[in-house]
């Protein structure tokens, strides 16, 4: 079995501001770290090599720096690490950014079949979860989003059968790999990094792979092959809405005018 | 012939003695390397201190039981050894010592009764009066009758001799003498008959004891002096540095890897149980028990260490090869094995070796075995996984974004030795003073007098980081280590010379932990500066506003850095030279509040919890403050000061809070 999980450097967002001038981030000093959801994407790669010995390489698309993130899958359990980088690569939306990993990971698809890839339900810097489908229809196999459990493997059927968590209900469904999932941070609990791992991954050598070896044409990727167009960047204001507060005995008070208001919106019925 | 038996006896029973001393010290030297032998004249003036003048042992009443049990023993040794000698060659005498032999059987003589009355005093104590932290083996009831019967056969063989006028001394023998009434009127040979009756008990249970101790709590007997020559010379003992190079073994999951100085502790208990007695652990229901920790230890040593020098016959005196097989595993899976939940359960407060009387080391152990659990099986309570992530990705407990760090200086004007303001001091404010919204109130109250008293200080703002305390206690060194070298070269590229803390973790992690890397600060608790700032007439503070004041003294200020009497100026100084009421468990004695060693970040699920037990003690001292000196026993007292109803009648405060509401 092979397993392909997509890693991600983002900004540790809780330290990063907005520019009320320019609009932009303030990056400066903020440290950066693996997109949470891709910890978990990570683990359950791991998880597949514990039970079924899968091989495990990670890919990232970044600068030279998002080696660390690779390192980190290194450090649990990871055999091996792509870190996809170019300047052409550079200033990708979803759409250029998927072209280049499922190019990628459809040439490791060459050397050894790919059976599962992972990712992580979303980043948490662009938070559009469009890269993992993006890279499932690049290589034309099965995407299950949004899985929170996967249920079985049978090795042999070459199936899996998996739990996708939606608005109000769970989904199982069994399909034919190879597929492509993205994961629910629910799915699992990333485990802790051995000594040993550290001290590994600090040693593994993380290949680079840049435009050189895809040969993509450099229409479809980086800005140029990126649609999207960055307007602004701003914090939602709340425009509506109030808190509602009392103490004590002013507590029920502020329940039953709460509930008033809400009845006479007609947003609840007696 | 009686000579000849007795000769085959005495070399035999001396072969197998000697045997099992060399066992002893080959197990030793199965651990890892560490010099204990760097100041020597302070180790021997401990050794004389504590281990023959039994400092620690006396500090129970029935301390000096074992003392005179002790001394009893140290005087009878000489003689013994002329018993021994003269049974081989019976000319032999150690009469030739002049009158300092008549003072030395006159000696041995009133001691032998002394002892009598220990052992019988020891053995009533075990059947009728037992401490519960004292087990009921027959191992000790054994070996209190061996003494006690080596006594009665000493006096009946002297009293014998003294009668067949046999006995040099036998004039200054005044007890013998007294026995010796009792066989007024037997004839010579009855007295020799029984002489000799006596005098092989004697021997047979003299040589009997010897080689008895090495199999029994009482190798202590052997190796307690020695374990005091070779204590640690810190107050509390810490883990050593690492070295983490690849193929390395990190933290200890096989008894063989503790360094020899463990090893020789686990040898010493002496099952006194003192350490069982004052630990926060044991005393609210929890696994560890420190005396168990320790038997644990010796004898998985000695059933391991079998293995070993099965496989290794020739080369004795070595350390234990790294890949030496274990037939029983340290950590969890037999009754010879310490089991993980007690691992996680020590706060290393430091009580257990702050009373050991043989200077056993308890808390570095378990921390070394917590190292194991994490750095080489990630395998720890899960809650702790977002304190080690934070830790290392944010550098402070909670994962708040580090440049919120310095918020709360935002409208104080507190100057940034990170923008080249020369400072004296800097107030290294730590993570509970800097993101804890209650210790962050100590913080301002401490600035209040810093700069009431003119003190030039300065703050590294948002670029303070955590030391690192609760890693290490916590056994993930390899994080530690790196917080420890970034803070150093940090600290050193502002010119930092001298350190202001408010947190006791802090202020033992920087001036003690750091030494292993380098460091060599100048670190000032807050309770020695503001207590030396009043003592200098810097501040005044007048009012009494605590009113009845209780103080708590913190594990890592007092037993960790000796400073019992500063945090109690300080208060004496804000009470009207009131000196603060005391707990009934107070200064060295001092009960935990039960955050230390990481256990602040940790669920406290079996037993009761360890800061009510500390909280009810408080509240029976009827205090209207308790004072504290450390962020952690803050949120701990407030806690059980909530939970026992009584916040709305007792406050809570750190003394610098005290302070602070004293000076205009
Ligand atoms: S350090 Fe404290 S908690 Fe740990 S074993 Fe000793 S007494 Fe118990
Ligand atoms: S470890 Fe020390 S205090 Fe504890 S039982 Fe042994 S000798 Fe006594």
């Amino acid at each position: 079995m092979h397993i392909v999980v997509c890693v991600k450097m983002v900004p540790d967002t809780t330290q990063v501001s907005i520019d009320p001038v320019t609009n932009t981030l303030i990056r400066d000093g903020v440290p950066f770290i693996t997109n949470p959801y891709d910890t978990n994407a990570v683990e359950e790669a791991i998880r597949f090599k514990d039970k079924y010995g899968a091989f495990v390489t990670a890919v990232s698309m970044g600068p030279p720096n998002a080696e660390s993130v690779l390192r980190k899958a290194v450090s649990i359990g990871t055999d091996r690490a792509i870190l996809l980088s170019d300047r052409a690569f550079g200033g990708a939306d979803t759409l250029a950014t998927s072209t280049v990993l499922g190019l990628a990971i459809k040439k490791l698809n060459e050397e050894q079949p790919v059976d599962i890839v992972l990712c992580g339900k979303q980043t948490i810097d662009g938070d559009t979860a469009q890269v993992g489908p993006g890279i499932a229809r690049r290589m034309n196999i099965t995407q299950l989003t949004l899985v929170d459990e996967v249920v079985s493997v049978n090795t042999e059927k070459k199936t899996i059968r998996i739990r996708r968590k939606l608005e109000n209900y769970h989904e199982i469904i069994e399909v034919k790999l190879p597929v492509m999932m993205t994961v629910e941070r629910e799915i699992n609990t990333p485990r802790y990094p051995t000594v040993p791992g550290r001290l590994h991954a600090d040693d593994v050598r993380v290949e680079i792979w840049s435009n050189a070896q895809l040969k993509l044409d450099p229409a479809t990727i980086g800005l140029p092959g990126s649609p999207t167009q960055v307007r602004r960047i701003f914090a939602p204001e709340r425009e509506k809405g109030e808190i509602m507060m009392g103490e004590g005995p002013d507590r029920t008070k502020a329940v039953e005018a709460c509930f008033a208001k809400l009845l006479d919106r007609d947003i609840v019925h007696v | 012939m009686e000579r000849l038996i007795f000769l085959i006896v005495c070399l035999g029973a001396f072969a197998f003695f000697f045997k099992n001393i060399f066992r002893l010290v080959a197990t030793i030297c199965l651990g890892r390397a560490e010099n204990r032998f760097d100041n020597l004249w302070s180790r021997c003036a401990g050794m004389f201190a504590y281990g023959f003048g039994q400092l620690r042992v006396i500090q129970k009443k029935f301390g000096y039981n074992h003392y005179l049990l002790f001394w009893g023993f140290m005087t009878l040794v000489l003689v013994n050894f002329e018993f021994l000698l003269k049974g081989i060659f019976p000319a032999f005498s150690l009469a030739f010592m002049g009158p300092l032999y008549y003072i030395l059987m006159f000696a041995a003589d009133i001691m032998s009764l002394v002892v009598l009355g220990c052992v019988v005093l020891a053995i009533a104590r075990r059947l009728f009066f037992r401490p519960y932290f004292i087990d009921q083996t027959a191992d000790a009831f054994l070996i209190l009758c061996l003494v006690g019967s080596l006594m009665i056969a000493f006096f009946g063989m002297s009293a014998c001799e003294y009668r067949l006028d046999e006995l040099a001394a036998g004039t200054y023998m005044l007890v013998t003498r007294g026995v010796a009434l009792f066989l007024r009127g037997s004839d010579t040979e009855s007295l020799h008959a029984s002489m000799r009756v006596f005098w092989w008990i004697h021997a047979i249970v003299l040589l009997f004891f010897m080689n008895y101790l090495p199999y029994s709590k009482h190798l202590h007997v052997l190796t307690a002096i020695p374990n005091c020559f070779f204590r640690s010379k810190h107050m509390v003992a810490t883990v050593p540095r690492l070295q983490f190079k690849k193929g390395e073994e990190f933290g200890i999951s096989k008894v063989v890897q503790f360094r020899w100085k463990d090893l020789l502790d686990f040898m010493s208990c002496t099952e006194c149980g003192r350490c069982q007695e004052v630990c926060p652990a044991s005393n609210t229901q929890k696994t560890l028990n420190p005396k168990k920790m320790v038997h644990q230890g010796k004898v998985n040593l000695f059933t391991n260490s079998k293995s070993v020098f099965a496989n290794r016959p020739a080369d004795m005196l070595a350390p234990a090869p790294k890949d030496a097989a274990m037939n029983v595993p340290l950590i969890n899976g037999s009754d010879k094995s310490v089991s993980k939940k007690a691992i996680w359960d020590c706060t290393t407060c430091g009580a257990c070796m702050q009373v050991c009387p043989v200077f056993i080391e308890h808390a570095p152990k378990i921390v070394q075995m917590r190292q194991h659990l994490v750095m080489e099986k990630a395998e720890f309570p899960e809650e702790l996984i977002a304190l080690f992530e934070n830790s290392e990705q944010r550098s402070n407990p909670w994962g708040i974004a580090p440049s919120d760090r310095a918020k709360w200086a935002a409208d104080l004007n507190v100057p940034l030795v990170t923008q080249g303001v020369q400072a004296e001091y800097l107030f290294y404010v730590g993570c509970a003073g800097a993101f804890d919204s209650r210790a962050r109130q100590v913080t301002t109250a401490l600035t209040k007098i810093l700069n009431a008293a003119g003190v030039s200080w300065g703050i590294l703002g948002n670029e303070e980081k955590c030391c690192g305390d609760s890693m290490r206690r916590l056994g993930n060194e390899y994080v530690f280590d790196k917080m420890a070298q970034a803070n150093i070269e940090q600290l050193k590229k502002y010119g930092i010379k001298k350190i202001i803390t408010y947190c006791p973790h802090c202020y033992t992690t920087l001036k003690n932990d750091y030494k292993q890397f380098g460091a060599d600060f100048e670190v000032i608790h807050h309770s020695e500066l503001i207590s030396s700032l009043i003592a200098a007439g810097k501040i005044n503070p007048s009012s009494d506003s605590a009113g009845r004041v209780v103080i708590h003294d913190s594990c890592y200020l007092g037993r960790y850095n000796n400073l019992y009497d500063q945090p109690r100026d300080v208060i004496k100084a804000c009470s009207g030279g009131r000196a603060p009421a005391e707990m009934e468990r107070c200064r060295e004695k001092s009960f935990c509040c039960g955050a230390g060693g990481g256990r602040m970040w940790m669920e406290e699920l079996d037993g009761k919890r360890i800061y009510l037990e500390r909280t009810q003690e408080a509240l029976r001292a009827a205090p209207d403050t308790i004072a504290v000196a450390c962020p952690y026993c803050l949120t701990m007292y407030e806690d059980g000061v909530k939970d026992e109803k009584a916040a709305d009648r007792v406050k809570v405060k750190d003394i610098a809070e005290i302070v602070a509401s004293s000076i205009s």
